[in-house]
């Protein structure tokens, strides 16, 4: 199916349901409940969690094809996010201008960087990107401040140009991105019982190019193009004995995955209409990195399953406060009580960048796979008779 | 290899299935409508608490989440009441909101405006807070204004005092307490020309963000105003923690008076640093050596020791105070926490019960109609004397205080002195002043 191997093609189907459903997926528990916490079906995250998962696709065609670890590739998200912006102040609100102009801006962005980054292999391009990055960073935080806005980050007005479209809406406010009058920030609720589940239209619509963006990935990683990224990544020297350049590949990739991030950033900026520095940051580009490595290098799903995990943690574990564990553990006789607290307490709200640290330690000790592996020795445990079936769709490593 | 083939029909089919997936969300939208975004509906209300927990400002935020704790008290009735006893409008009974039980949800800004909006996005989406507030940066305040005027709920910000928050990007459904950096330029000039004359030579170190650029323009032109020469005026990265290299060419400029555009830690740093290298020792042109810090408060006083000592400042709130509203938010801080709040807690406590005030009056949470109750809205008791929230733009008017480092603190809290408290008429300016020009206000949004 649409030229894919049945392996792949369940894959892409498998992932596609996940996305459809996840409204109902991501929130479990009944509203009002006290594992309501945990609910993450909200528009925002969800939006995130495609949209990181996206930025980690892209980020695994390079990293996990050639090898090459950038480690700064929020700079691309960050164009992305900034060229969408200007779309919306200087053009229309609708979204797909805005995506398209930034997926183009970061293409050429990661071709200039890639030109001279990878003329270095190994930790000197890692550090390559990342003083490109950083020095991105800081031209959009203090130099190039009538482009992006500075510390404040690049915000629409009511007195931006907007030629093709309306500068303000009929109430005297700033008219809200969306596609051909669909707004993005729509959303319908269906209330079962006590469970209420949230439709949101962006989050449909950053799905959607989620699903494009996973199915070019399946296609590249399963072309002689990834082919031949890959024998970059097994032994590049070979690759050369044999009379080939590599480098062309290699940029390719890396405007390739360039590209993926400023359709992330644009996407973004489509669901929030803001663009900020902090999103070029070193540590932004870091995130990705942790992202790829958690789920999974080189596997199709795996990003984006790390992609997950930690949007998850960062806006769900990142919220439970002092009260909140009060509140849970007040069964309990009071000096008790308060021991529990004090010792989960450091894990929580602001600790949450503790709790991601020890989930990536262990991750990386005992599932060098990512979360993936994890995955995949549970399907080897509850192993089926029938040897053909794939044993877990999600699992299938690059090498 | 491939399975399938792409057909006429099987494109079709994918497409339609596509568009009624798309459709589907307009057709249910219709599920729910109270006519503003996150209408309480039980028996509470929640309100969202959006402040720095890490980060630069984190010392700040702690202190403004206590003030919010402690607000949430007083309107639900608990505690001593604080300001609600002293606050000249009566309309709140210590019955929560319009009787419904204040809660509240809190997150963590970062003190970067992404993370800022993602952690209000998830207060309105997810938890239904109708109200958010806190923050103590202007790109963070800047940043929060423009989502809740696009999602529809009301925004009071916390500490933020740059003009831009309500100049060139206010927005009809945000509202600020604090005073700004046109108000702490037009209190320090006057106190500034009786202390050290008026034919100084000022050379500036500015935090390189928004913040910062307008502070420096606003301590310029009242300086300037006044006959003082600006030398130079040099910016400083944020995060720069070492500031001898910027410190060390000012003797050499001929300037006398050093002014430092910094906040937080970056002004802990350069102030201490500019001690250090003896500036303070210093005669130029025949005048001591002085420096000046635009925006003082007691949690820097307190970073930067000693080195504060006869430095003068501008500050919104010091627990000093002796007015009725300001004693009773101190003792009911105090009794609380152990120790006296800082301007950020004041601030935020009090932009909590403006809101709650403005609802009660409104007789509604819609956002509009809170707008309509606090726009033009006069009011006193609230430790700054005289106030009122100009309708023009959404900033409070009322007096400031010129503060300096105290010589001989009696206590680690008592480090500033208030010198003057420059009057309401003194720092008030017209809507369409040249630092605040270039926004609008737009109309207030009830969401959907």
């Amino acid at each position: 199916m649409f030229g894919l191997d049945k392996k792949d093609a369940s894959l892409l189907l498998i992932v596609a349901a996940l996305v459809a459903f996840a409204p109902f997926l991501l929130n479990p528990f009944p509203e009002g409940s006290a594992m309501a916490q945990f609910n993450a079906g909200y528009p925002d995250l969800m939006q995130r969690f495609v949209i990181f998962g996206i930025f980690a696709i892209g980020f695994n065609i390079l990293f996990g094809l050639t090898g090459y670890l950038s480690f700064g590739h929020a700079a691309f998200l960050g164009v992305g996010s900034y060229a969408a912006v200007w779309m919306f102040k200087l053009l229309s609100m609708n979204v797909l201008p805005a995506i398209i102009l930034a997926v183009i801006t970061s293409g050429i962005f990661a071709l200039v960087i890639g030109y001279v980054s990878l003329r270095r292999s190994g930790i000197y391009f890692s550090i390559l990107t990342l003083a490109f990055a950083q020095m991105s960073f800081a031209l959009a935080y203090s130099v190039l401040t009538p482009i992006t806005g500075g510390e404040t980050g690049l915000q629409l007005a009511l007195d931006d140009p907007r030629i093709f479209g309306s500068a303000t809406t009929a109430e005297g406010n700033i008219p809200v991105p969306g596609l051909f009058g669909l707004e993005m920030r729509d959303s319908s609720e269906l209330v079962l019982g006590n469970w209420v589940f949230t439709f949101n239209v962006g989050y449909y619509f950053a799905a959607i190019v989620m699903l494009l963006s996973f199915y070019l990935a399946i296609r590249i990683f399963r072309s002689p193009f990834g082919m031949m990224l890959r024998a970059v990544k097994s032994n590049q020297q070979r690759l050369n004995y044999t009379g080939l350049n590599p480098r062309p590949y290699t940029l390719a990739a890396f405007v390739i995955s360039g590209m993926y991030a400023g359709l992330a950033g644009g996407l973004m900026a489509s669901m929030d209409p803001l663009a900020g520095a902090e999103r070029m940051f070193w540590t932004a580009s870091g995130e990705v990195v942790l992202m790829t490595i958690l789920g999974g290098v080189g596997t199709l799903i795996g990003p984006v399953l790390g992609a997950g995990m930690i949007k998850y943690m960062e806006n769900i574990i990142s919220k439970i406060n002092s009260d909140i564990l009060h509140g849970w553990f007040a069964f309990l006789p009071d000096g008790l009580e308060d021991l529990v607290v004090t010792m989960i307490y450091p894990f929580i709200g602001k600790g949450w960048h503790l709790t991601l640290g020890i989930v990536f330690m262990l991750v990386v000790i005992f599932l060098p796979g990512g979360l993936v592996e994890g995955g995949q020795r549970v399907a080897k445990l509850f192993g089926r008779k029938k040897t053909d079936e794939p044993k877990s769709a999600k699992t299938e490593p690059a090498e | 290899m491939s399975k399938g083939n792409l057909t006429r029909r099987g494109v079709l089919k994918t497409g339609a299935v596509a568009g009624a997936g798309l459709a589907l969300p307009t057709y249910l939208s219709a599920a729910s409508h109270e006519g503003f975004t996150n209408a309480p509906t039980g028996s509470t209300v929640t309100l969202g608490f959006n402040v720095p927990q890490s980060g630069p400002y984190a010392d700040e935020g702690a202190d403004e989440l206590r003030a919010y704790e402690l607000a949430v008290e007083h309107l639900n009735g608990e505690g001593d009441g604080g300001m609600l006893n002293t606050f000249s409008s009566k309309a709140l009974q210590g019955n929560g909101i319009l009787g419904k039980k204040v809660e509240y949800v809190t997150g963590d800004t970062q003190t970067k405006s992404d993370a800022a909006r993602a952690s209000a996005k998830s207060m309105i989406e997810k938890d239904g807070a109708v109200m958010i507030t806190g923050g103590s940066s202007s790109g963070v305040a800047v940043a929060v204004q423009a989502l809740c005027q696009e999602a529809g709920v009301i925004f009071m910000a916390g500490l933020t005092h740059s003009n831009d928050t309500t100049g060139k990007d206010k927005r009809a459904n945000g509202f600020r307490h604090f005073f700004n950096s046109y108000m702490s330029g037009a209190a320090l000039a006057p106190v500034l020309a009786a202390n050290y004359g008026t034919d100084r030579k000022a050379y500036h170190l500015t935090a390189d963000y928004n913040w910062g650029y307008t502070t420096e323009e606003a301590i310029r032109s009242s300086t300037e105003a006044m006959g003082w020469e600006t030398i130079a005026a040099v910016k400083t990265p944020l995060t720069q923690t070492d500031f001898s290299s910027y410190i060390a060419p000012v003797l050499q400029s001929g300037a006398d008076t050093l002014v430092l555009n910094h906040y937080g830690g970056n002004m802990v740093n350069s102030l201490t640093n500019a001690v250090q290298f003896g500036l303070r020792d210093k005669q130029v042109n025949g005048k001591d050596f002085q420096i000046i810090v635009p925006l003082y408060s007691r949690l820097m006083a307190k970073g930067a020791g000693a080195n504060v000592k006869g430095i003068f400042g501008s500050t919104n709130w010091h627990w000093s105070l002796q007015d009725e509203g300001s004693k009773a938010f101190v003792q009911s801080f105090g009794t609380k926490y152990g120790f006296p709040p800082s301007q950020a807690a004041h601030t935020c406590y009090v932009q909590a019960l403006l809101y709650a005030d403005a609802v009660e009056r409104a007789g509604s949470f819609a956002p509009c109609a809170v707008v309509e109750a606090l726009e033009g809205f006069e009011f006193d008791g609230m430790g700054n004397g005289k106030t009122l929230y100009r309708a023009d733009d959404h900033q409070c008017f009322k007096d400031v205080l010129v503060v300096k480092g105290k010589e001989n603190p009696s206590s680690e809290f008592d480090l500033l002195e208030i010198v003057e408290v420059t009057p309401v008429e003194q720092v008030t300016y017209a809507p369409d002043h040249p630092q605040f020009a270039g926004g609008a206000l737009g109309s207030c949004n009830n969401g959907a």
